[in-house]
């Protein structure tokens, strides 16, 4: 799917690593045929950078980690659930507007990838927008 | 159906690069129409960002994106522009040659007009809502699933069913539940994101049993024809439970479409339109392309790159619409002439 992306330059506006050399988690995205693919997002960025800066699909992410499109949305596999935490109140507004939201639905702009979440795994759903 | 409108210069979009380019057009005596599906100006800014802050206006060290709105809005006030708002363009055909273009242009509401230069301004695409994904729900929208309102009528005396908890689905509880023959609102969680007096509204006709609330989602739906008859809502307690519903409304908020831009012969590079960097034109002579729906080498999605864009391409839109007038270099500070068509 082709689909007009607003934030090729999510470098530009998107929270960057602040102070000192970032660290690397390994995160993985499960997408909704199953495929899972691994990589390395750096400590104070976001799962939705990660995803966009390795062309993982199924999350457009129209508005670019604005907490305003709720087009990033992934299900946080279950053991993970309680490391990643919960979403802010801003957060569970914006899941409104996603679709199939379940208990453990997060908007992956608003996880910001720290070290004890290496080896997260989360699944995208099949449709975002 | 109503009559053409002709105008000087169309406008596809008011974003930021077509609000600024009515002000640019407009200092060359070019008027503008322009057009946007949002119900308001602004484009990414105020339908995505409105709160945020913008550091990067030149000459404005914290704007938000409302606010940078309003100003634009202010801006271009002395050359009054006419928005067509809630209306996708949908048609683009050249009429005229490419020495002296022509264009025809018609929304999705009917309205037809005749320009002689168009700005697509389209940004990401046209906003649109979101559909859910609930199996066979094509064949049933606009006949008995809406994204929005059109004619009341339709709900009168029907079962409705409203899926959200935003002020959209508040507020089409709110205005259809005295003419509906029920109304149930199924939304995920017991928490409305919308205004304090709607959700108020909203509750006291939950209590007097008036608005049927369900806590979950819809995931299927049963009709023959388009005409739906009943949907499917699976409970948070996963427990399904079929209601009679005629009608259906489900408010996920928008998503941004390239949408019929495709469809105008113009080129595409990856959903986007290719443009010199001389005049902003698109492969065909007279139709210009600025803000964040063009590319050429080099090119950046930002604010300030359509504000040069559109005060570029309005030069040459100039020499199709005055091809006899001499243009001249002037400053809004010193030219008496600027500033008489900016009444200051
Ligand atoms: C969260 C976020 C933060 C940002 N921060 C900055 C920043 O700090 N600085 C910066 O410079 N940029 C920023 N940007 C980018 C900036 O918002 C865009 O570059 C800008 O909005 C592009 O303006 P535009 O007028 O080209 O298009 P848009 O703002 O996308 O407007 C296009 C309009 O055209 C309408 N449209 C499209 N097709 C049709 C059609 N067929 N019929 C009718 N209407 C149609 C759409 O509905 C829309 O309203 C940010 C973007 C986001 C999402
Ligand atoms: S990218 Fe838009 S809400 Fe996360």
């Amino acid at each position: 799917m082709v689909k007009t992306s607003l934030y090729d330059q999510a470098n530009r506006y998107g929270a960057e690593p602040g102070g000192g050399a970032p660290t690397k988690a390994k995160i993985t995205f499960v997408d909704s045929h199953g495929q899972a693919r691994t990589v390395e997002g750096e400590t104070g960025s976001t799962v939705m950078e990660t995803a966009r800066r390795n062309d993982i699909p199924e999350i457009p992410a129209e508005c670019g980690g604005a907490c305003a499109c709720a087009t990033c949305h992934v299900y946080v596999d279950e053991a993970w659930v309680e490391k990643v935490g919960k979403p802010s109140q801003m957060e569970e507004d914006m899941l409104d507007f996603a679709f199939d939201v379940k208990p453990n639905s997060r908007l992956s702009c608003q996880i910001t990838v720290r070290p004890e979440l290496d080896g997260l795994v989360v699944t995208t759903p099949s449709q975002q927008g | 159906m109503s009559e053409t409108i002709e105008t000087d210069a169309l406008i596809v979009g008011a974003g930021p690069a077509g609000l600024f380019a009515v002000f640019e057009l407009g200092l060359l005596d070019i008027r503008a129409h322009v057009i946007d599906i949002l119900p308001r100006a602004g484009g990414q800014c105020s339908e995505l960002y409105p709160e945020k802050p913008i550091y990067d206006i030149p000459g404005h060290p914290l704007v938000t994106g409302q606010g940078l709105t309003d100003n634009l809005l202010e801006q271009i006030k002395p050359f009054n522009p006419t928005f067509h708002f809630n209306e996708m363009v949908e048609t683009l055909t050249p009429t005229g040659t490419p020495e002296q273009p022509s264009f025809e242009v018609t929304t999705d509401a009917g309205t037809k007009f005749k320009a002689k230069v168009v700005f697509v301004a389209a940004g990401g695409g046209s906003f649109q809502p979101k559909k859910p994904p609930i199996a066979g729900i094509e064949a049933y929208e606009n006949k008995s699933v809406f994204y929005a309102v059109r004619r009341m009528e339709d709900f009168r005396d029907r079962d409705v069913v409203i899926v959200g908890g935003g002020d959209s689905a508040l507020d089409w509880t709110l205005n259809l539940q005295p003419i509906a023959k029920s109304l149930t609102l199924v939304h995920r969680r017991d928490q409305f994101r919308a205004a304090p007096h709607s959700v108020n509204a909203l509750q006291e006709l939950i209590a007097a049993k008036k608005v049927d609330f369900r806590l979950g989602q819809v995931t299927a739906i049963e009709g023959a024809d388009g005409e739906l008859s009943s949907v499917t809502i699976r409970g948070n307690d996963n427990v399904d439970t079929v209601v009679s519903a005629h009608r259906m409304m489900p408010f996920f908020g928008l998503t941004m479409k390239l949408g019929p831009v495709a469809d105008w012969g113009l080129n595409l590079n990856e959903n986007l339109v290719p443009v010199d960097t001389e005049k902003f034109e698109t492969n065909h002579p007279g139709i210009f392309a600025i803000g964040d729906i063009n590319t050429y080498p080099g090119k950046l999605k930002l604010i300030l790159c359509g504000f040069h864009e559109g005060a570029l391409a309005a030069q040459k839109a100039h020499r199709y619409i005055f091809p006899d007038k001499k243009l001249l270099f002037q400053y809004t500070t010193s030219s008496t002439n600027l500033q008489k068509k900016l009444g200051v």
